[in-house]
């Protein structure tokens, strides 16, 4: 540190943006169950609301199908409408 | 023109286990005598549900698979809505997508006993080996 140079212990990570993708295009799901309660929660935060397409990466296509299929599993006491730590 | 149809039904768990078949019946029947056949039956059996419905936290869940004309859906519907032991139905047409996985669902649901047998032999196998494991 004599030179007034600044030293990292471990080299500072340059973020490389994951990219992020559609996981219903790239395995080519068609239809999302909604009788699958347990994969559904993926596309839920701790409330139990859907989370945003910016954070899942889901193609518009998909999180209305998405969207569609958590209503249905709600409906039918699969999943809650409301909720706290669900996860 | 028939459709392909799937229904899911929440009856009571007040009832016993006859009368909970007698009343899956019923519902069978209302499609089998409007010249519907039934082509998948799933017994979800007595599971939690994730809110209360009329003060109830538990209920048996009942799957219905069937090829039925469109306008016989309505009769189903009110009788649904007319008997008191449903708590919720959920009436739902299978398009193309959907019917290919649902039948893809009652192809695995015919043999999935060997497999999950297999894998419960395999997961005991696992576990005694980490418990070996520990021992020394």
């Amino acid at each position: 540190m004599t030179n007034g140079e600044i030293r990292y212990l471990t080299p500072p990570t340059v973020d490389i943006k994951k990219k992020k993708y559609c996981r219903f295009k790239k395995s080519g799901i068609k239809y999302i169950d909604y009788k699958d309660a347990d994969f559904l929660k993926k596309f839920l935060n701790e409330q139990g609301k859907i989370l945003p397409r910016r954070i899942t990466g889901t193609s518009l296509k998909y999180q209305r199908k998405v969207a569609q299929a958590v209503k249905r599993a709600r409906h039918l006491a699969l999943l809650p409408y409301v909720t706290d730590m669900m996860k | 023109m028939l459709n392909h149809y799937e229904a899911v039904f929440i009856l009571t768990p007040v009832l016993s286990d006859a009368q909970m078949k007698e009343a899956v019946e019923k519902f069978k029947a209302v499609i089998t005598d409007n010249g519907g056949t039934i082509t998948n039956e799933e017994n979800w059996g007595m599971r939690k549900l994730a809110y209360p419905i009329q003060k109830k936290s538990t209920g048996f869940y009942t799957l219905l698979q069937f090829d039925v004309a469109p306008s016989v859906i309505a009769t189903l519907e009110t009788q649904f809505r007319r008997d008191e032991r449903v708590l919720r139905f959920l009436t739902f047409r299978l398009d193309k997508y959907a019917y290919e996985y649902a039948e893809k669902r009652k192809r695995n649901k015919a043999q999935p006993k060997a497999e999950t047998e297999v894998k419960a032999t395999k997961a005991e196998e696992v576990k005694e080996e980490t418990k070996e494991e520990k021992e020394d």
